[in-house]
């Protein structure tokens, strides 16, 4: 079983902070229960951390583990599109898998 | 860090900049520089942390979006800045926006929450009194919608202004007229535009800044001219050369450098590839030719290219009125950027004060009104006689913008030459009074004459300050000549 480690960088205890947070965790749930694991960074807090990573938008969450990374940028509140994006199991693809322009 | 003065001023150190906005970009506040491509907006923001380092010591954080750290720190290398050294030395940090953004897909909404950090955390880093953040589109560009544009403008202008500091953010124009910003609002979230123009002018290229608006504080209207040649010792003095559209009045009594003066202007104005008019009512076309041609100034091929057009008259062949219509006549058809009438003295001999002074006055607004750079010089009556300035000329002095007198002073037992900048309107410049020297190379404009006074008033003497034991003379940074 693969071990997903997403890490999500948000910017102040925001409305949209709590949103990401809480999409991805209702995402992470129902697509890999009990196999991720998520560490949430605020860059309010933590600019370092965000200047590593070259982070410029919030929320941004990087899937760190399994290679290669993947990045999301948004608050997720599309699930579908976002666990295609990450790469997750036990869904199909969208069916318009094409990114937007 | 600095003070959040609302309305001090920063000194950018950019040559002839601070001229313009009259002493400097608005300090801790955030101005927006937009330009065209290859207009030099890359290039103001660098030199606005690099005149920091260089002339206060003050540390900078520059964001870049589009090139690479790496890049950036070779490419200014070249232009003489060591980035490098200063990252070591922490008076400069980057924060690297260049990469990593443009493949992420987008999945709802999101800010530049985390941007701000960095930028924040990086000023903090270096205690950083300026930031440059260059350019903004590359974020921009890839998403439509002015509120968000507008929104995170803010954001990204309040946390600079959080941290205290003087910053330049540039943005892309689409064209030359028209609106100022891409979005046509980021103009309106901050405080302060600088617009930066690289036009097709009578087929040259040119560089021009104007700055469009800056909140609370005067500043000079119009486009001036951005390239200013550094080596010019005259234009140092006269705090980065003179404004565009300025009018200088150059006084002198004869054989003090006047001539050679107003040949140096139309040459390092035919140099930059500028038209240039001259109006010589002293001397005939061979004297000036002779002239220029011992200066090593060739005014033939000038001539010959159409940059060049000189007029020699006496001016006793026609009234003050003709003249001032055989002038305007040539400016509409030669279109020059930069004038020089030499002398005024000798039309004073055809008109009365009142008269030269009202031909002056409206030569002014003729000048002013097609963005002529002026250059009018005039004569005291005689050689050792500097006091006496024509009757006009303090009048005359009080329309021009920038006052240079040449005088001769007598030190050592030796006649000398010496410069002074009287006045430039509305800015900063060198009050000291340098030395001249004239050899065959042209002219020179030594170190500050030291220890004397009355150059400018006539009445040379030296100075010997209470307490300094020295003679003026051991500590006079004389050069041989």
């Amino acid at each position: 079983m693969t071990a997903y480690f997403f890490r999500l960088y948000v910017t102040g205890q925001t409305e949209r902070s709590l949103a990401a947070e809480a999409n991805l965790r209702a995402l992470c749930d129902s697509r890999l229960p009990g196999s991720y694991e998520l560490d949430v960074i605020d860059t309010a807090e933590q600019p370092g951390l965000a200047e590593e990573q070259r982070i410029l938008a919030t929320p941004t969450v990087v899937r760190l583990a399994p290679l290669p990374q993947r990045r999301v940028i948004g608050d997720l509140s599309d699930h579908h599109r976002a666990a295609w994006a990450l790469g997750l199991p036990g869904q199909p693809a969208p069916a318009r898998q094409g990114d937007e322009e | 860090m600095n003070g959040s003065d609302m309305t001090g001023r920063l000194v950018t150190g950019i040559s002839g900049f601070d001229q313009i906005a009259l002493g400097g970009l608005p300090s801790g506040r955030t101005t927006l520089v937009t330009g065209s491509t290859g207009s030099g907006k890359t290039l103001f923001a660098v030199e606005f942390l690099a005149r920091g380092i260089l002339r206060a010591g003050e540390p900078g954080v520059f964001v870049t979006f589009e090139e690479t750290p790496d890049d950036l720190r070779r490419n200014w290398a070249s232009l003489g800045f060591p980035v490098r050294q200063w990252e070591r030395e922490g008076k400069w940090a980057f924060v690297d926006a260049s990469a990593g953004f443009q493949e992420a897909p987008v999945i709802g909404s999101y800010d530049f929450g985390a941007l701000a950090a960095r930028i924040g955390h990086a000023a903090r880093q270096v205690s950083a009194a300026r930031i440059s953040v260059d350019s903004l589109d590359a974020v921009f560009t890839r998403f439509a919608g002015a509120a968000l544009v507008r929104h995170e403008l803010a954001r990204i202008a309040g946390t600079l202004e959080d941290a205290g500091v003087t910053s330049v953010i540039t943005a892309e124009r689409a064209g030359e007229d028209g609106r100022i910003s891409r979005y046509g609002v980021e103009e309106f979230v901050v405080d302060n535009v600088v617009v930066l123009r690289n036009v097709l002018d009578h087929e040259r290229r040119r560089r021009t800044i104007e700055i469009v608006k800056m909140r609370g504080a005067p500043h000079r209207t119009g486009q001036w001219l951005f390239t200013i040649d550094p080596r010019d010792e005259l234009d140092r003095m006269c705090g980065g050369g003179f404004f565009k559209d300025a009018i200088i009045l150059l006084v002198g009594p004869s054989g003090a450098g006047k001539t050679l003066t107003s040949l140096k202007f139309l040459a390092a104005g035919l140099r930059g590839g500028e038209r240039c008019l001259a109006f010589t009512f002293d001397e005939n076309r061979e004297q000036v030719r002779r002239n220029s041609a011992g200066w090593g100034i060739d005014l033939d091929s000038a001539e010959e290219s159409g940059l060049l057009r000189i007029v020699c008259e006496y001016p006793e062949v026609a009234s003050l009125e003709d003249h001032f219509i055989r002038i305007r006549r040539a400016i509409e058809e030669h279109q020059p950027g930069r004038l020089v009438i030499d002398t005024l003295s000798a039309l004073e001999r055809i008109v009365s004060p009142r008269a030269l002074l009202d031909f002056v006055i409206a030569l002014g607004a003729l000048v002013r009104q097609h963005g002529i750079t002026t250059l009018l010089t005039s004569a005291p009556a005689g050689r050792f006689t500097p006091q006496l300035t024509p009757s006009i000329a303090g009048e005359i002095a009080s329309l021009t913008d920038v006052t240079i007198t040449l005088r001769y002073f007598e030190q050592h037992g030796e006649i000398r030459r010496a410069i002074a900048v009287m006045q430039t309107r509305g800015s900063a410049h060198d009050p000291g009074i340098r030395q001249v020297t004239i050899d065959g190379d042209g002219m020179h404009i030594a170190g500050p004459v030291p220890g004397t006074a009355g150059i400018i008033s006539g009445a040379a003497a030296f100075l010997t300050l209470p307490g300094t034991a020295d003679p003026p003379a051991s500590e006079s940074p004389q050069p041989g000549g």
